[in-house]
């Protein structure tokens, strides 16, 4: 009988190493079949177990180059959460015990209460016998992780609650089985295995919280890994199979009916359907998609049936890509963490330095009982120290940020990109394509006297059907709808951003903007005036010239999409100067500009000069942020200081942006900006309650209140406030989690 | 001030002394890594301070037999990396670093420190 395997290889990289890897495992005798999924990076191996070995998968794959994660390293999918979830139940069941048994020393041995105790309880010995499971078996952890750091000379936490703890213990079975010794240095001889016991318990508890609030910050990249289909029905010779995800290949027809999921990127070939892929792009809205539109992985398709090609599989898929990006971006460092970075190198042993102050100065020139105020002030101060909020104060709040701007659609490079973010007071807009739909179309055909405005068309069709911009496509199209013929052009040639020309019939004809007609010393005259009236409309005029002379103009405009005016309305809402650079001229720029409330505009700026354009608003002291498609404009994205690429999931545009925009809603870059305050804000706040929490109560821990108002920290407080103040550093980050775009 | 408190303050000096020396002035013994390396997390990582050639990709392996929280994650933030240890479990990461210099690993909580060195 066949037994199948799942496990991990590394040291794959591309779709070669599939194949490698495949053949290799296939080879082995006694293996069925073998399949690699490079975005999982995981083999599935169905083999005879009788004749297949884990030694001989490993070596098979370790031949052709790469590693196995077999036997002693293994990895099942969820092992994290199964393992968080056996800590969390031992750590609960410690907690109950430790706080029970200290409340029951408590009851015991605190001076108001103890007379209510009954009498077993206020016997030192018992006292003991409670204290030692909770020193030894629920504290265990502490010794288990202070002794190996001891070896490397390091110290963390865990070594100043087992130091902290531990001095109370110990002092308190001395208490208990050498009174005397205690009296003799006129101390009434009194245990505190109250505070050992209750100590640990609370900080137990803290950590109980605070592991439990942490895996609440990974969360979301869960459900990203999680919204990855599981089977896709192919279509393979006539038939419908249904086969693992992991076994789908570029080219596979795959069939999708109502309800189900998508499983891999691709493109339409038959039917038409809505499509919800808010739990990928962040669009709340479905999508209507038709023959020769894509579709994206692990989306839904509401209401039809249809066949579609799959074009990207494994980890190219747009799915993959975002998991990719967003634990890239969660493992990232963001630069205000350096201050805590530096600090946290120092902290513990200069805490450990403060307690062996604490325990001279209040031995020295402390009241009488000496021993014990110095004991009790020296434990405090080991208690109190909380370095694990330093160390989470940025990374909690940035894993809550980026994962809940990738559930919205926002996608942000690393903790840098979102630090400077945040200081945007510029924003630059590509104008087509970004603020606008993209798709041109012609609007008006004027044409000359002794010509008709069929013939304006057809030239101008004629010459820009070899030209890529997107403003012929919408030239072609509409000569297209109108079934004209075009004529054979020859000598082509396109000069950018200014136009088009080439010879039709050995005459020179020339079809572009303004500029083209100066070079080409085409004299405007009377056509000026049309010029003027159609720009002023916001549209984009071109000119067609037969050698020198004009022979008609075509105008051709653009909508801006639906939610730019929104969008725009949002930023100056926060502050943020909106701008738009273009191609277009003046007065175009300006007409569509102010229709969606832009006063600063960059017009007839050349593709080339984007960058120029980015660097000059930054020369004026601004942080600039520059929105556009991620591919063209890839220079200006790079240059800017922040740099977002809108409505697009290509490798090309996340490599260049530093925040990629998968929806196409432009309130999208207000809320991504919104996004990186918050998340800004939330750090600066957990880094300020980290910072000043052991600034101020490692000092009043030492007695530093002592001489003024008679106050001293008791060591069971100073575990109060250090299991509260991690725990309050997470359930702070986790309120980001509340944030909204707005609406 | 009696002979306690006089003995009390040496000692304490002496401790204070020690604690600094033990901790913040160990040497860095840095190993030299060519193709892969395999780190133990325990108390911190052993070895703790690794050089690796520039523009070569070199694989680095945790084994985590401590059971501290803290150290259940590493974290590489240069190299954009946050990993999960298992208890028990080698976890292998791949970097390839593209500048020369000193980055730093940390665990999760920023507590214990490794360094790799680009060279």
């Amino acid at each position: 009988m066949l037994q199948k395997k799942t496990f991990t290889i590394d040291g794959m990289h591309c779709a070669s190493c599939v194949k490698i890897l495949e053949k290799a495992l296939c080879r082995v005798e006694g293996v069925d079949n073998a399949v690699v999924n490079l975005a999982t990076t995981q083999a599935t191996v169905a083999f005879d177990p009788k004749r297949v070995t884990d030694e001989h998968l490993k070596s098979a794959v370790a031949n052709v180059g790469y590693h196995a994660q077999l036997g002693a390293e293994e990895k099942s999918e969820d092992e994290q959460t199964l393992q968080k979830t056996k800590e969390l139940k031992e750590l609960k069941i410690k907690v109950a015990i430790s706080l029970f048994f200290g409340l029951l020393i408590l009851w015991g041995s605190f001076p108001q209460i103890m007379e209510t105790a009954p009498q077993i309880l206020r016997n030192f010995k018992v006292m003991l016998l409670l204290a030692i499971p909770v020193q030894f078996w629920a504290g265990l952890s502490f010794y288990k992780a202070t002794i190996p750091a001891l070896k490397h000379r390091t110290a963390n936490m865990d070594t100043l609650v087992a130091l902290g703890t531990s001095v109370a213990f110990s002092y308190s079975a001395i208490v208990t089985f050498f009174p005397g010794i205690i009296e003799k240095i006129g101390i009434d001889p009194m245990p505190y295995f109250d505070v050992s016991t209750i100590i640990i318990g609370l900080i137990l508890l803290g950590r109980y919280f605070e592991a439990r609030a942490k895996a609440g910050t990974s969360e979301a990249i869960k459900k990203l890994i999680g919204l990855q289909a599981k089977t896709a029905r192919v279509v393979k010779d006539g038939k419908e199979v249904d086969i693992p995800i992991e076994q789908v290949a570029i080219g596979n027809i795959i069939r999708v009916r109502p309800g189900e999921k998508i499983p891999v990127d691709g493109v339409i070939l038959e039917g038409e359907s809505s499509i919800d892929e808010s739990m990928v792009t962040g669009e709340s809205i479905p999508t209507d998609k038709t023959k020769g539109d894509t579709v994206i992985g692990a989306t839904i398709n509401k209401t039809g049936t249809f066949t579609y090609k799959a074009t990207k599989v494994g980890k190219d898929t747009m799915l993959a890509q975002i998991i990719k990006l967003v634990q890239e971006a969660q493992g990232s460092k963001a630069p205000i963490q350096r201050l805590a970075d530096q600090v946290s190198a120092y902290f513990v042993p200069v805490v450990i330095m403060l307690a062996i102050a604490t325990f001279a100065i209040w031995y020295i020139f402390g009241p009488n009982p000496v021993l014990l105020f110095a004991l009790l002030n020296t434990i405090a101060v080991l208690i109190i120290a909380c370095p694990c909020a330093m160390g989470l104060a940025t990374p909690t709040a940035i894993m809550v940020g980026t994962g809940k701007g990738a559930e919205m659609g926002i996608l942000i490079k690393d903790a840098t990109s979102l630090e400077t973010a945040h200081k945007v007071n510029t924003i630059i807009f590509d104008k087509t394509g970004t603020l606008t739909v993209g798709k041109p179309k012609v609007t008006d055909i004027v044409a000359g006297d002794k010509i008709k405005k069929d013939e304006i068309l057809k030239l101008a069709a004629s010459i820009e059907k070899g030209s890529e911009h997107s403003l012929a496509e919408a030239i072609v199209t509409h000569a297209e709808n109108q079934k004209a013929k075009l004529y054979k052009v020859s000598n082509f040639k396109a000069i950018p951003g200014m136009g088009v020309e080439g010879m039709i019939s050995a005459k020179t004809v020339s079809f572009g903007n303004t500029k083209l007609a100066s070079l080409r010393q085409v004299a405007l005259g009377k056509w000026a005036k049309n010029i003027e009236t159609l720009e002023a409309e916001g549209k984009t005029v071109m000119i067609l010239s037969v050698g020198t002379k004009l022979i008609g103009l075509i105008a051709v405009a653009d909508t801006p999409k639906e939610s730019a005016r929104a969008g725009v309305k949002e930023l100056i809402k926060q502050g943020i100067e909106p701008v738009m650079i273009t191609g277009d001229n003046e007065r175009t720029a300006k007409a569509i500009a102010s229709q969606l409330g832009i006063k600063r505009i960059l017009a007839e700026v050349l593709p080339a000069e984007k960058e120029a354009q980015v660097r000059q608003i930054q020369k004026e002291g601004k942080v600039v942020a520059m929105v556009g498609d991620g591919i063209n404009d890839a220079p200006a994205l790079a240059a800017a200081d922040v740099g977002i690429a809108m409505g697009s999931g290509t490798d090309v545009a996340i490599e260049a942006a530093d925040i990629t925009l998968i929806n196409k809603d432009l309130r999208s870059v207000a809320a991504a900006i919104d996004l990186s305050k918050k998340t800004m804000r939330t750090i600066k706040l957990n880094l300020f309650w980290a910072f000043g929490y052991n600034v101020l109560l490692i000092p009043v821990a030492m007695g530093a209140l002592y001489p003024f108002f008679n106050i001293l920290l008791n060591p069971i407080f100073a575990s109060v406030a250090m299991a509260t103040s991690s725990v309050s550093v997470v359930t702070n980050s986790l309120l980001l989690k509340r944030w909204h775009k707005a609406k | 001030m009696n002979a306690d408190d006089i003995l009390v303050a040496i000692f304490s000096f002496l401790g204070m002394a020690f604690t600094y020396w033990f901790f913040l002035m160990k040497k860095e013994e840095v190993v030299s890594v060519t193709n892969s390396v395999n780190i133990i997390v325990e108390g911190g990582y052993s070895p703790n301070a690794i050089s690796i050639p520039q523009g070569k990709t070199t694989k680095i392996s945790f084994t985590r037999s401590d059971p501290s929280g803290c150290l259940e994650e590493v974290v590489l933030g240069d190299f954009k990396i946050r990993k999960f240890l298992p208890l028990g479990k080698k976890v292998t990461i791949e970097v390839t670093p593209k500048k020369k210099g000193d980055f730093s690993f940390t665990c999760g909580m920023n507590m214990f420190h490794g360094k790799i060195k680009v060279v």
